[in-house]
């Protein structure tokens, strides 16, 4: 015994430096066990206070950047607007229940923390549980797809960015109705790769890539950006495509919350078929 | 040893911020993430004890990794960081060794010995924490790239950092 006890004080140093290494290196690989845990992440309130402080300072040099963005959005919205007056002098609406109604609700939110070029790009919001939003609801800006909440606070909430890794979206090809899987390969903040497009798609360059809504998570039909380049991966048979992305993640600020209600019911009816 | 203990829970405290709000804002390039919260391991008393110099690695990795949602991987870089220190100071030592009272800052050593010991260590963290992030050797050059580029970024705003750090004391 005692031998073992002068083992450990005579290599102490390089025992503490194993022990803190495979520390370190468990919670890497168990990263999908931790990274739920809001303590272990940038959605606490230490961490998320700090954020806001620092963003509530910076804001004011971007407002003029801002108003232009919400003007743009508001002519989106009125033209919108407009088709939907015209059709309706035209067809026949009939309204279910107000909740029926509406699928999806919108949550504004302020981003108060931002990065694009870590490999793994998270963003900070100012809103969080307090205010309904939920781990695994999407995040759209007015240009197009954000991220996924991963994790959320009383009053904040953190989001992976579509700029990471850990990330794969399901999208389609507006045009054609083709779809496949969208991610960020980890070098260029605007690109993102789409895989899983058919040889027999025909995509040409230009056109838009959108959201599926096959998931829960997303609406269909939010942009998430343009075909910029297109090359056949040779034996298998599918595109890699390169995407150009509609969101400028360097300029973002403002970001909606989607949820989608009904969305846990959706999931509960999927669950049934993972067995099989 | 506890008179040490506010200004470098000071130290603490200014590095984390400097590098989570100002430095990960830069967003200088994909190819250019300067670290420079290392600086606080680096500038640690020579007699720091070396499990306390692991145990304090390990905190401002965390610290970091919390703010960065990157569990583990800051940690484990600034740990080994910390593991190299000793070893890396006691190559660079002066023939009569390191005068009791005096820090590893450029005030006590100068600039030019502050590199080298900076340089070492700034860059096997880097390329720890990059190859680690990145978890596989598949664009082994890309990633190589960009630990040298944001090593040489880092070792600019270390500089930057200690002119501003004019007290013997090495603290901001």
């Amino acid at each position: 015994m005692r031998n073992f006890f002068r083992f450990i004080i005579r290599y102490h140093f390089l025992l503490l430096f194993l022990l803190l290494e495979i520390i370190s290196f468990s919670f890497i690989f168990n990263y999908n066990q931790y990274h739920r845990n809001f303590y272990l992440s940038s959605s606490n309130k230490i961490s998320g206070f700090f954020y806001e402080q620092f963003s509530s300072v910076v804001e004011y040099f971007r407002l003029r950047k801002t108003n232009e963005e919400l003007l743009r959005e508001n002519s989106e919205l009125r033209n919108q607007l407009e088709k939907t007056d015209f059709l309706s002098t035209t067809a026949t609406r009939f309204y279910i229940d107000s909740i029926g109604s509406q699928r999806y609700r919108y949550t504004p939110a302020k981003v108060i923390n931002n990065s694009v070029n870590k490999h793994f790009n998270y963003l900070t919001l100012n809103k969080g549980a307090d205010d309904g939003i939920l781990p695994d609801m999407g995040v759209i800006s007015s240009r197009g797809l954000v991220g996924v909440v991963l994790n959320t606070s009383d009053s904040y909430s953190t989001v992976i960015s579509l700029l990471n890794t850990r990330l794969q979206i399901s999208a389609r090809l507006r045009d054609t109705g083709f779809f496949g899987s969208l991610g960020w390969e980890g070098l260029n903040y605007r690109y993102a790769t789409l895989s899983g497009i058919p040889a027999h798609a025909s995509p040409s360059v230009g056109d838009a890539v959108v959201t599926s809504g096959y998931s829960s998570i997303f609406p269909e039909n939010i942009l998430i950006g343009t075909i910029d380049e297109i090359s056949i991966n040779q034996g298998e048979g599918f595109y890699d495509i390169r995407v150009l992305l509609s969101v400028d993640f360097k300029q973002l600020q403002y970001v909606h919350v989607v949820k989608k209600t009904g969305a846990e019911e959706q999931r509960e009816l999927e669950k049934l078929n993972e067995d099989d | 040893m506890i008179n040490w203990l506010p200004r470098y829970l000071f130290n603490f405290v200014a590095f984390v911020l400097i590098q989570v709000l100002l430095l990960n804002n830069l967003q200088l390039s994909t190819f250019m993430n300067p670290y420079i919260y290392v600086l606080f391991i680096i500038t640690l008393p020579f007699s720091t004890p070396r499990w306390l110099l692991l145990i304090l690695g390990f905190i401002t990795g965390l610290t970091l990794d919390i703010f960065m949602n990157t569990l583990g991987i800051h940690a484990s870089a600034t740990v080994f960081m910390a593991f190299l220190r000793p070893f890396v100071l006691s190559s660079f030592s002066p023939r009569d060794g390191y005068e009791p009272g005096t820090l590893p800052v450029p005030a006590d050593y100068g600039f030019g010995w502050f590199f080298k010991y900076a340089a070492i260590l700034v860059t096997t963290h880097h390329l720890f924490l990059f190859f680690v992030e990145a978890f596989s050797m598949a664009d082994f050059f890309s990633i190589l790239w960009k630990s040298i580029l944001s090593a040489l970024a880092s070792l600019i705003f270390i500089f930057i950092a200690m002119l501003f750090a004019r007290n013997k004391s090495g603290t901001l």
